[in-house]
């Protein structure tokens, strides 16, 4: 069981410090994240979901504290614990090129607008594979190739203006893969281009991960991206993971209240205005002045006392567990 | 509902060119054609959506019929009072009237409202304008457009920071009733908030609609939430509208290889769907609207391209076996249009 | 030492979480801006320069015992001592009731410049932003002209033309300089105006001036206020060199120039310290507080700042 994730995330809280508050942006989150699957993690605006994946690569602002759990990379050569490590020193700088990379809404904040996209490949290559500047340069073309940039051995030597949308996005893509890492962390990779080029890169995904076996964690707020790409999908709502299971079981089985209204107010495409959307009552919290318990009870058709504690993770099946005390009567309320 | 008697607003061959000036001497050496010739009837009661992606010129349209932004050539035409008025040569009185029956709601909730004002202190101005003189009368206005959207009347004291994205789009949407319109664009009004939030925004878009008999364009890159919300949907393409029809129509049997290819590419969360869809995945990215290709603007993209594709460009014309009014741009259905 | 930094950010951090948890923080009543501000002890020391000169010059005749402009032969040309705090010059005038009362001149005409010139150049610059077309493009070319030529030149030109004297200095000073102000309230203005809200008041039609000057402008308020404090410093910075020069405000009224021109004599700059030197910590003093503060308030008006 163990063997075949690549990340563990355990009991992870990280907490906020900014204008002299404290908010507790991540609480008490655990993940596993498989070998050569696609994890998919949702959730809206201010749910803690970039928050995590910036614990993980340790790019947590400087206002933000990781305050317990752990994370930990299996690498082939035995396990590193990454919130140990020094936030910017060698070895997590060697974490984030070889093993781990992350890719970013805007392709723009991550290519240098004053270096040739293969300058910025290459460096890259020099750096942590220690290649001569011919093979990087070979390398960088290889892989503009395989991300599917036409022509690119001219484009090796285009500025990151002189690409489209997508092409950029392509070009984030290859650098990230520059080093062959183990895992790569999406974040909205999609948010902020159109439909029909958000397929080719949905595309490009899907064989990433079936010709070079690759991990991704995708972060999302999306769930049609969600049920097109993932294999296994985590729930978050304020800070905490609120289901966890494979994309059918979330789907089709969807056991708290909060994943189950989340599907139930996303229009269909198909189903037209025969559908009824049920939209999720009330607004998200405060941060600052969260419910006690459970955080989405105010919210919840499902509340009762009860839910003034934290719930407990039950587990519905090996996979698939939820956070929710009335998760029997979510999953018999079909 | 095609009666044209019911037309409410009229476009034909609209145009919106913006200029790209170069040089020293700042000269026009080319334009982008935003909008490039658009025919367009947008009928009394009905939720029209226009669907494209980023740079098809949606929003320069929806702009442009309320002349926000300036139409380059053809015309706008609206109906008042039974009497079709031609948006360019209003008089100012008649502009003034204009106004007040076709508003805007926009898309990013952070900058829709001004972060220096009180809700009131921006809001009243409008009301002001058209002659709500006392004070105390139009802060009772605001209220009760407030309390229409589900907002507390209290908000009008508060600044926008206080806010959430949700509530300051359903505050924009008060703003934009705020002097009984018939017409509203509704410009990516859902898109930029949680879906959680998009559908309550919605259901009250739909409720405010039959209670003040509303028309709505409803702008958007969504089109799952378009088929959920219009009776009509237009496709968008670089400046041109490619396919319209009912919103049922343009799902279940879209024709223009563009619109087949945008369904094709919408993310669909129904586990059921998914292996059983072909996707057709486009080659390459929207061509420059300064510089469209030639004939059709879809041909280099296009998967059923035609020799003929390359020269001529397609004229939108309605179908002939479908009743319903179906409306395509394509040369491949050239034997199914009717002769005119 | 990097170590040491890191506890002492979790000591902070640490603090703040306690107090979170027992719920004694509660919403910052205090606007964000100020209270950045007051976290910034640099801002905050200048702040108190700024008020105690200011203060000190107001209130001139209480706190001297002698007149500013008082001869006295018999003691010109003494050294600090119990009597005269800062000496006398050669004319036995005090030198501490000098500095006091040519503050009050030197800081007028700081900051009546600053003000003055922020006016015009914002109510114009703001206009020009919003709408444009050929009233921008006239004042653009006015500004570009007045930015471009040297304003010191410039200065002397009109000084000879309307003549020395207070108002004609401040007259001067404000027709110079609302160039820079023009420039910066066009360029917010013009990010502004791209704003849906006020997309949204064009589509109602309401008026240009309510749309610029009561929607718009607020929201340019605070670059405005920042090249204020900064512009007032230059404006006391080129009165007291156009003074030293014998062209700024006329020498029987003292200004902290005024009190500098007399060290132009070679002799004084040798001997007699005590005449020169404390203008000059004066304008040093207030000059370093205004920019102190102007560096507070660009910080604490910038969001991607965090306090």
């Amino acid at each position: 069981m163990i063997n075949d994730s690549i990340l563990s995330v355990n009991n992870l809280s990280v907490y906020i410090y900014a204008n002299q508050r404290c908010n507790k942006a991540v609480q008490n989150v655990s993940f596993e994240v498989k070998k050569g699957k696609i994890l998919g993690m949702i959730g809206e605006s201010g749910c803690g979901k970039s928050i995590t994946a910036s614990a993980i690569m340790q790019l947590l602002p400087e206002l933000a504290r990781i305050e317990e759990g752990e994370i930990i990379f299996h690498d082939d050569d035995g396990d590193i614990r990454i919130d140990k490590l020094e936030k910017n020193g060698s070895e997590m700088r060697k974490i984030r090129g070889e093993k781990i990379t992350m890719i970013f809404q805007d392709p723009m904040t991550a290519l240098n607008p004053v270096y040739t996209v293969g300058f910025q490949i290459m460096e890259s290559l020099k750096h942590h594979l220690n290649m001569s500047k011919k093979q990087a340069k070979d390398r960088a073309i290889e892989l503009l190739r395989e991300m599917g940039i036409p022509s690119p051995e001219r484009r090796v030597d285009e500025y990151p203006h002189q690409y489209s949308g997508g092409m950029r996005q392509r070009a984030m893509i290859a650098m990230a893969m520059a080093c062959n890492p183990k895992l790569l962390i999406a974040d909205e990779p999609t948010t902020a281009i159109d439909v029909t080029i958000q397929a080719q890169i949905f595309e490009l995904m899907l064989k990433l991960q079936n010709q070079y076996n690759m991990t991704i964690m995708l972060i999302t707020h999306d769930m049609g991206v969600i049920a097109e790409l993932a294999d296994d999908v985590v729930v978050m709502y304020m800070g905490s993971i609120v289901e966890n299971g494979s994309i059918d079981e979330i789907l089709m089985k969807a056991a708290h209240p909060y994943t189950k209204a989340l599907l139930k107010c996303i229009p269909i495409l198909g189903k037209g205005k025969s559908q009824e959307l049920e939209p999720i009552k009330g607004t998200t919290p405060d941060p600052y002045d969260r419910p006690k318990g459970c955080q989405f009870y105010p919210r919840c058709d499902y509340a009762t006392d009860k839910c003034l504690e934290v719930p407990e993770t039950y587990y519905i099946s090996e996979t698939h567990s939820v956070k929710c005390w009335h998760y029997m009567r979510v999953l018999e309320n079909e | 509902m095609n009666n044209s008697n019911n037309v409410l607003i009229k476009l034909r061959d609209v145009k919106i060119y913006f200029p790209i000036f170069k040089g020293v001497f700042k000269r026009a050496v080319g334009y982008v054609k935003a909008v490039n010739g658009v025919d367009l009837d947008i009928y009394q009661g009905e939720t029209l959506g226009l669907v494209g992606e980023s740079g098809s010129g949606k929003t320069t349209l929806g702009k442009g019929i309320l002349q926000l932004l300036k139409i380059s050539s053809g015309e706008v035409t609206y109906k008042f009072n039974g009497e079709e008025k031609n948006l360019k040569s209003l008089s100012d009185e008649e502009m003034f009237e204009a106004r007040k029956r076709m508003q805007i709601v926009f898309q990013d909730p952070y900058s829709t409202l001004n972060p220096a004002l009180t809700i009131f202190n921006q809001l009243q101005d409008p009301l002001k304008k058209f002659g709500v003189k006392s004070k105390s009368k139009r802060r009772e206005i605001l209220e009760h457009l407030l309390e229409e959207v589900n907002m507390p009347k209290e908000s009008l004291n508060h600044y926008p920071n206080e806010f959430s994205g949700g509530q300051r789009q359903r505050i924009g949407i008060a703003r934009a009733l705020s002097l009984s319109p018939n017409f509203i664009v509704l410009d990516e009004a859902t898109s930029a908030l949680d879906v959680s939030i998009q559908a309550q925004v919605l259901k009250l878009l739909s409720s405010l609609k039959e209670e003040r008999d509303l028309t709505y364009l409803f702008i958007t890159h969504n089109l799952s939430v378009a088929e959920y919300f219009c009776d009509r949907i237009a496709v968008m393409y670089l400046g041109k509208i490619v396919e319209i029809s009912t919103a049922e129509e343009i799902y279940n049997n879209p024709l223009h290889p563009y619109s087949k290819a945008l369904i094709s590419a919408i993310p669909v969360v129904d586990p059921q769907s998914k292996f059983d869809r072909k996707r057709i995945i486009l080659e390459g990215d929207v061509p420059d609207p300064a510089n469209p290709p030639s004939g059709c603007p879809f041909h280099p993209r296009c998967k059923e391209v035609m020799e003929e594709c390359k020269y001529n460009i397609p004229e939108l014309k309605k179908l002939l076996k479908n009743a319903k009014g179906h409306y395509v741009s394509c040369h491949l259905y050239k034997d199914e249009f009717t002769k005119k | 030492m990097n170590k040491n930094k890191i506890s002492k950010l979790d000591k902070k951090m640490d603090k703040i979480k306690e107090k979170e948890e027992k719920g004694l923080l509660k919403e910052q009543k205090m606007n964000r801006t100020l209270r950045k501000f007051l976290n910034n002890k640099l801002a905050v020391i200048g702040l108190f320069i700024l008020l105690a000169i200011t203060f000190s010059s107001i209130f001139a005749p209480i706190i001297c015992r002698y007149e500013p402009g008082k001869i006295d032969l018999r003691n010109a040309l003494k050294p600090p001592s119990r009597a005269h705090i800062f000496g006398t010059d050669k004319l036995g005038k005090d030198v501490f009731a000098r500095v006091l009362y040519g503050g009050r001149i030197s800081i007028l005409v700081g900051f009546g410049s600053g003000i003055g010139s922020a006016i015009i150049g914002v109510l114009i610059g703001s206009y020009a932003g919003y709408k444009g077309g050929w009233f921008d493009k006239t004042f653009l070319r006015i500004s570009e002209v007045l930015i471009a030529f040297p304003q010191i030149i410039l200065v002397l030109l009109l000084v000879t033309i309307v003549g020395q004297s207070l108002w004609n200095l401040l007259f001067i000073f404000i027709l110079t300089g609302w160039a820079p102000m023009y420039r910066m309230a066009r360029a917010r203005m013009l990010s502004i105006r791209e704003e849906e809200y006020v997309q949204a008041l064009k589509a109602f039609g309401v008026s240009d001036f309510v749309i610029c000057y009561k929607h718009m402008l607020p929201n340019a308020i605070g670059p405005i206020v920042i090249n204020i404090t900064l512009s007032t410093a230059m404006f006391i910075l080129e009165e007291t060199s156009l003074s030293f020069l014998g062209l700024g405000v006329p020498l029987n009224l003292p200004t902290w120039g005024n009190i500098l021109y007399a060290a132009q004599n070679i002799s004084i700059l040798r001997n007699n310290w005590w005449i020169w030197l404390p203008p000059g910590i004066m304008i040093s003093l207030f000059v370093l507080g205004l920019n102190f503060v102007g560096d507070g308030l660009r910080d604490a008006f910038d969001p991607t700042y965090q306090g």
